[in-house]
C-alpha cells in the first residue's frame, strides 16, 4: 500500500475549515451549542447546595460538557461527504491523484480541529467561572475531582473520533445531508453510555476507570478508520451502484 | 480501448466498445441520452471500473493499481462543473493544485484563468457566478495541470449561444497545445467543428470516423435536381442515365437521384434535363450533415428495438 500524502490531507484539512467558516449554519452551530451546554453546567455548579457531595457535583455538567464533542462533530462529519454529493463536488475530486484514505483523514481532521477547540475552550470556562465565582466549598469539590476531569479531558477526543467515523460511514452510505445528519447524531451516543455509567455512579471513578476507558474508546476508534476507509466506494459514490 | 464493457447488474451500460484515439486529437463522442457516454467517460476517469475488456490512458493501462498514476495525467471535466460555491474563484482553483501536488501554483491559477479570461474575477465567489462563468473556471481547473489527456462532458450544456462560443474557442485553443481531447456532447455541430474525429455510441458502438467519412458509409451518393416546372416524364429521362440508380420525387419540381458516380451523373442528366426543355433552377450534390448521420444511426436502433 503507498502511503499517505501528508500535504495532500492538509490541502483537504485547509479548504474544508475555509467553507465551515463561510457556512451560517455551521457558525451559528458552533457558537450556539458550546454556549448552551456551557450554561448548564455552570447553572448546575452555582445552585448546588454548599452541602453537595464533589461526586454529585460533577454528574450532569460531566455528561453536558461531553455532549458537545458527540453532537457536534457528527452533524459535521455526516455532511461531509454526502454534502459533496449533492453539490456536485464529488466527482472532479474524485478524479484527482486522492487516496480514500487522505480524503477521509482529511475529512475527519477538518472536523476534529474545530470541535477539540470548542469543547476544550468551553472546558476551560467552565472550570475558569467555577473558580471565580462558585462558592470556595463547591469550587474545591469540583477541583478535587481528579478522574472525572481526566475523563473529560480523555473522553473529549476519543468521544468526538468515534462521533467523526460514524459521521463519515454514515455520509459515505446516504443519499441525502439531512438523514445522514440525524442518522449520524443517533449513532454517535452509544459511547456516551461510558459516561452515564460514571454519572449515574453505577461506576464509581477512579483514574484507572477512567484511563481504561480511554484505551476502550480509542480501540473503537482505530478500527472504526479502517471500516470507513473500506465502504469508501469511488463508484457507489459516483453512479449510487456499488463497484 | 478494447472490447470494453460495464454493467451494472443486468443493466448493460456500454459494451464490447472499441476505439483509439490519437495523442493531440480532438475525438467527439456521441450519443442519445442513456448511451453510455458519461458511463464511458467515468470508467476512462478511473470512476469506476469496468466489467471487462482493457484501455489505455494516456499510455498507461487502466488498472486499480494505476488509478492514482492515471488520474495525475488526465483531467476530467464532468458535466456539472462541481464547484465550492463558497469558495471564491482562486481557492477552488488552489484546492485542486494542492490535490494534484504543484509546484508554483500561484503562477499555474493564473495561467489557467487567463487562459479562460477569469483574471479579472480570481476573488469572486464561485456561487455569484453564472452557469457560463462557472462553466469557465472548470474548464480552467482542468488546465492547471497540462494533462495529457482531457476529458469534457458536455462542456457547452445549458449555456447560451455566446458562452457556449467563448467554451468552443476555448478547446479550439486546447487543440492547439496539443491536448488530446475526448469531448463527449449532444451537439452535434459542436462535434462536427471542434472534433477531427466522432464516434457514436448507443450502448455499443456504431460507428467511428471523420465525419465526412461517416457521410459516406452511411449514405449512397446522391444528386439534386431542382426544375423551375414538374418534369412530364421523369421516368423516361432518368432511365436512359446509365449513371442514375434511382430516384425520388421529394416536392413538385424537386429530384432526388441516386448516383453510381457524381462526375459521370451530373453532366448527363444536365445535358438530359435540357434535352428535354425543362428549366433548370438546381443541380448539385445532396449534403448529409453529422446530424443526418447521427439520426439514420439511432433511428436503425429504435427500429432493431422494436422489430
Amino acid at each position: 500500500m503507498n502511503a499517505l500524502d501528508g500535504a495532500r490531507v492538509w490541502v483537504v484539512v485547509r479548504k474544508e475549515l475555509r467553507d465551515f467558516k463561510r457556512k451560517r449554519s455551521i457558525v451559528v452551530t458552533m457558537a450556539v451549542l458550546p454556549a448552551v451546554f456551557l450554561i448548564q453546567p455552570t447553572l448546575t455548579v452555582f445552585l448546588a447546595p454548599a452541602s453537595t457531595t464533589s461526586d454529585q457535583l460533577f454528574q450532569v455538567p460531566l455528561l453536558f460538557l461531553l455532549l458537545i464533542p458527540v453532537i457536534m462533530p457528527s452533524t459535521l462529519a455526516a455532511y461531509s461527504v454526502v454534502g459533496e454529493r449533492e453539490q456536485a463536488t464529488l466527482e472532479p475530486l474524485l478524479t484527482t491523484p486522492i487516496r480514500k484514505q487522505e480524503f477521509i483523514l482529511g475529512k475527519a481532521t477538518a472536523v476534529m480541529i474545530p470541535t477539540l477547540a470548542l469543547s476544550y475552550t468551553v472546558f476551560v470556562l467552565f472550570l475558569a467561572v467555577v473558580r471565580l465565582f462558585a462558592k470556595p466549598a463547591i469550587s474545591t469539590g469540583v477541583f478535587h475531582q481528579g478522574p472525572m476531569l481526566l475523563a473529560l479531558v480523555l473522553f473529549t477526543p476519543l468521544l468526538a473520533g468515534w462521533a467523526i467515523l460514524v459521521g463519515l460511514a454514515v455520509s459515505v452510505r446516504a443519499s441525502e445531508v439531512r438523514v445522514a445528519q440525524q442518522l449520524a447524531t443517533l449513532a454517535s451516543f452509544p459511547p456516551l453510555g461510558v459516561v452515564v455509567l460514571l454519572v449515574t455512579g453505577v461506576i464509581h471513578p477512579t483514574f484507572t476507570i477512567a484511563v481504561t476507558f480511554a484505551i476502550g474508546l480509542l480501540a473503537l476508534d482505530l478500527p472504526a478508520l479502517r471500516v470507513v476507509s473500506r465502504m469508501f466506494d469511488r463508484e457507489r459514490l459516483v453512479t449510487g451502484v456499488a463497484g | 480501448m478494447d472490447r470494453l464493457t460495464k454493467r451494472f447488474g443486468e443493466r448493460t451500460a456500454f459494451s464490447d466498445v472499441s476505439f483509439q484515439v490519437a495523442y493531440g486529437e480532438a475525438f467527439g463522442f456521441l450519443g442519445p441520452n442513456g448511451a453510455g457516454k458519461t458511463t464511458t467517460v467515468r470508467t476512462l476517469g478511473t470512476l469506476i471500473a469496468p466489467t471487462s475488456g482493457t484501455a489505455i490512458i494516456a499510455g498507461i493501462p487502466l488498472s486499480a493499481d494505476n488509478d492514482v498514476e492515471i488520474r495525475r495525467r488526465i483531467a476530467v471535466m464532468p458535466e456539472s462543473p462541481g464547484l465550492y460555491l463558497r469558495l471564491t474563484v482562486a481557492e477552488n482553483l488552489e484546492y485542486f493544485a494542492g490535490l494534484y501536488g504543484l509546484k508554483h501554483p500561484g503562477t499555474r491559477i493564473g495561467d489557467a484563468l487567463e487562459a479562460v479570461n477569469l483574471s479579472d474575477r480570481a476573488g469572486d465567489l464561485c456561487g455569484g457566478l453564472s452557469k457560463g462563468l462557472r462553466q469557465r473556471v472548470g474548464l480552467a481547473r482542468t488546465l492547471l495541470t497540462d494533462p495529457a489527456v482531457m476529458f469534457l462532458d458536455e462542456p457547452t450544456s445549458g449555456l447560451d449561444p455566446v458562452a457556449a462560443r467563448d467554451v468552443h474557442h476555448l478547446i479550439t485553443g486546447l487543440r492547439t497545445r496539443g491536448v488530446t481531447i475526448f469531448l463527449t456532447t449532444h451537439r452535434l455541430e459542436e462535434a462536427q467543428k471542434l472534433c477531427d474525429r466522432v464516434a457514436i455510441l448507443n450502448t455499443t458502438l456504431r460507428t467511428v470516423g471523420r465525419p465526412d467519412e461517416l457521410h459516406d458509409q452511411l449514405f449512397k451518393t446522391e444528386l439534386i435536381v431542382k426544375t423551375l416546372a414538374p418534369l412530364v416524364d421523369p421516368d423516361r429521362l432518368f432511365a436512359r442515365i446509365p449513371a442514375v440508380e434511382g430516384w425520388r420525387c421529394e416536392a413538385p419540381g424537386t429530384y432526388q437521384l441516386t448516383v453510381s458516380d457524381l462526375a459521370v451523373a451530373a453532366p448527363e442528366v444536365t445535358r438530359g434535363l435540357v434535352g428535354d426543355g425543362a428549366d433548370v433552377l438546381f443541380i448539385g450534390e445532396a449534403q448529409h450533415s453529422l446530424e443526418d448521420v447521427y439520426l439514420e444511426l439511432v433511428d436503425e436502433d429504435v427500429e432493431a428495438r422494436r422489430r
